[in-house]
């Protein structure tokens, strides 16, 4: 935690810096790898990588894979995995794919391109991921099979159900308003980001003077003021320059000039127009903090943890931990759908195997997101940054050039090295 | 004096066949503490549970002020003032200690969040009573000694205003001054008018902390007694022989005397 000395040969000036900050080691750590993996690149692909066009590219693939590592912590955390994250998707797309297409589409029902037709559908895809979801729960929390057999079970069924609903075929176009979720097709427009990015500044800087006051009015000690304006300047660039550099990424001219024709205008010589934050990337972003707030803030995520830390001591605590990973396979389910969304939707279609090997990307995005197997430990942004991480991973060396099975190989080997990195770290820490 | 504060009548549970706790009774008033002893196995430990609700008896009654309680979960066995300190001391180790002293019973804000720092103003206050040496507050408890996380188990115990407090071996992995404390602190609970059942292996604790005591050998109650009227051989002969002294008030797992002769 926060309280704990920094390792490694840092100078005591540096130490002192970092303690003030009081911010989590392992984060620094994986941020700081994150950086010098992107700045390798960079100089390989001599530039190309961190560029705002590849940045825009890496978020939006970054996304589905991110939306359920957020509940695989949870998961992870209370001791139990899920393999069935990607069949779930599966089928919860086709659900929706079959919903907008062939249901609501329908000329007796709201017809086609029918505004309502996203959000029915969604919503539809959200019931039947949850329930799902709270069906495996109820298998592992009141049933006792392990979590890993009834998922791997349901990476069997689910898939296959998938396949069943949509007998095999690939259902499209999805629906047009259903389609923007999945990133380059929607994106909020520049002023619109720039607000985005200024709501979300204000946002952090509240939070971090209310905390400081409550802190205060306790009679706790707080962290001296130029830290905390360090700790506010940092996150306040972080965040502008992000929205910055997807506002910078330029809408190709062809494509500009044709969604003036289609508006029946011309478009004006030399105007640029930048795509901005894109919609799946403002729903990660909500998932994220909806998520955190449920982990740091609610007796749902107190009791997750405190479940993973010790599941005799919180049974004997009066929580209902069979209850509770109902819960918990609920949210992930929900959590599916949404990634379902988003995956469906970037590609405008629901085909059989999408998601597929999702589930090993999910996991391995919460470990080296520094989520303990062994229970009681994670959080959510490490998850996040994690599928950033093995998202740039790939793209990166698909950039520069690496054959696909080598790709494969060096993800594998980084996802066993980030585990063990994190195992001596915290050894050293005595966490 | 005269109504009880506990009285656990005839319990049974058996586990697969093994009769555990087989037909045990005992009281317990307030202002009192009560030893339970016996070997490991001999069912201390289960006939407890029952009554911090971890278990659900077989059959049996416990009368919580002379009225029937239903105890089928802690979140029971807590309704009713029952307070337990295990022997394991049932720390989420990866929580810090305010949100152990209130995990299941956490502070909220007006907004039904958890509210953190009321949680870890409230355990700096009982800690700087139980012990004032303790500074970590945001360490996770596997990082704490195990006199420190004693007290944490103790102060989840005391700070919701028990009144039957239940202490499974507490001095087991302490040292000689932490075991003090303990000491010091059962007395302290006693003037309150609190009943405390203390679990212990160790016979000198038991006379030097408890007003009486209660015997159980292979699942049955060998017999009880006041710690005046027994010494500390005739107390070994129970827990080993099952015999009951004199002194005692003999049970059902009680020896005859034919077969002490025979």
């Amino acid at each position: 935690m926060s309280d704990t000395a920094l390792p490694g040969p840092k100078g005591p000036a540096a130490r002192n810096f970092f303690a003030a900050l009081q911010l989590d080691t392992r984060l620094l750590g994986m941020i700081g790898a994150f950086i010098v993996l992107c700045l390798i690149f960079n100089v390989v692909t001599e530039g190309r990588f961190l560029t705002p066009r590849n940045i825009f590219n890496l978020t939006i693939q970054t996304v589905s894979v991110a939306i359920m590592a957020t509940g695989m912590v949870f998961v992870i955390v209370t001791r139990h995995i899920d393999l069935s994250v990607g069949s779930l998707l599966a089928t919860v797309a086709a659900v929706m794919a079959v919903v907008q297409t062939d249901i609501l589409a329908h000329p007796d029902a709201l017809g086609l391109g029918h505004p309502a037709i996203w959000v029915l559908a969604l919503i539809a895809g959200i019931i039947v991921g949850v329930t799902i979801g709270a069906f495996q729960g109820w298998m592992i929390g009141y049933l006792g099979i392990p979590a890993f057999i009834v998922t791997l079970g349901g990476l069997l069924v689910w898939r296959n159900v998938a396949w069943f609903i949509t007998s095999g075929q690939t259902i499209g176009p999805l629906n047009e308003t259903f389609t923007m979720l999945g990133g380059i097709g929607g994106t909020l427009g520049e002023s619109a980001s720039w607000i985005f990015g200024i709501l979300a500044v204000t946002l952090v800087l509240w939070l971090q003077i209310a905390s400081r006051r409550r802190k205060a009015s306790h009679g706790f000690p707080v962290k001296p003021v130029w830290a905390e304006v360090t700790l506010g300047a940092i996150i306040s660039i972080a965040i502008l320059g992000f929205v910055g550099t997807l506002n910078a990424y330029h809408i190709p001219t062809a494509r500009l000039k044709r969604m003036f024709e289609a508006a029946g205008e011309t478009m004006p010589e030399g105007l640029e127009i930048g795509y901005g934050i894109p919609y799946s990337v403002v729903l990660l972003i909500l998932v994220a903090v909806a998520m955190t707030v449920t982990a740091r803030r609610t007796r749902l995520g107190r009791y997750i943890f405190a479940t993973g830390g010790n599941p005799d001591a919180a049974e004997l605590s009066g929580i209902n931990t069979r209850f509770l990973t109902v819960k918990i396979f609920a949210i992930m389910g929900g959590l599916c759908a949404l990634a379902a969304a988003v995956a469906s939707a970037r590609l405008g279609f629901s085909t059989n195997d999408l998601g597929t090997l999702d589930e090993l990307r999910v996991i391995a995005a919460a470990v080296i997101g520094g989520t303990a197997l062994s229970g009681g430990v994670g959080t959510i942004y490490g998850a996040i940054l994690g599928a950033l991480i093995m998202q740039s991973l790939q793209s990166g060396m698909a950039m520069v050039g690496v054959d696909a099975p080598l790709q494969n190989i060096v993800v594998g080997v980084v996802l066993v090295l980030a585990v063990l990195v994190d195992i001596v770290y915290r050894k050293r820490t005595g966490e | 004096m005269d109504t009880p504060l506990v009285e656990m009548k005839n319990m049974c549970i058996s586990f697969g066949g093994v009769h555990a706790v087989d037909h045990v009774t005992v009281d317990l008033y307030p202002g009192e503490v009560v030893g339970l002893l016996g070997h490991n196995g001999a069912g201390k430990s289960t006939l407890i549970k029952i009554l911090s609700g971890a278990y659900k008896a077989d059959s049996g009654e416990i009368m919580i002020n002379g009225e029937e309680a239903h105890i089928h979960s802690p979140r029971d066995a807590r309704s009713y003032n029952i307070e337990t300190i295990y022997q394991t001391l049932a720390l989420a180790d990866n929580l810090d200690a305010a949100s152990n002293l209130f995990l299941g019973r956490e502070l909220t804000t007006p907004f039904g969040f958890v509210d953190d720092d009321a949680m870890e103003a409230e355990t700096r206050k009982i800690m700087s009573k139980l012990n004032p040496n303790f500074k970590k507050f945001h360490a996770p408890v596997k990082a704490l000694s195990g006199g420190q996380r004693q007290s944490v188990a103790i102060a989840r115990a005391v700070y919701f205003n028990a009144r039957i407090l239940i202490m499974d071996e507490p001095t087991a992995a302490l040292g000689v001054h932490e075991t003090q404390m303990v000491a010091e602190l059962i007395q302290e609970l006693k003037k309150q008018g609190l009943g405390i059942f203390l679990i212990s292996h160790d016979i000198h604790d038991v006379f030097q902390l408890c007003d009486r005591l209660a015997v159980m050998k292979n699942g049955q109650l060998v017999g009880s007694a006041k710690t005046t009227d027994v010494t500390d051989d005739d107390v070994l002969g129970m827990i080993i022989l099952g015999k009951c002294p004199p002194g005692a008030t003999p049970g059902p797992g009680a020896l005859v005397d034919e077969e002490v002769v025979g």
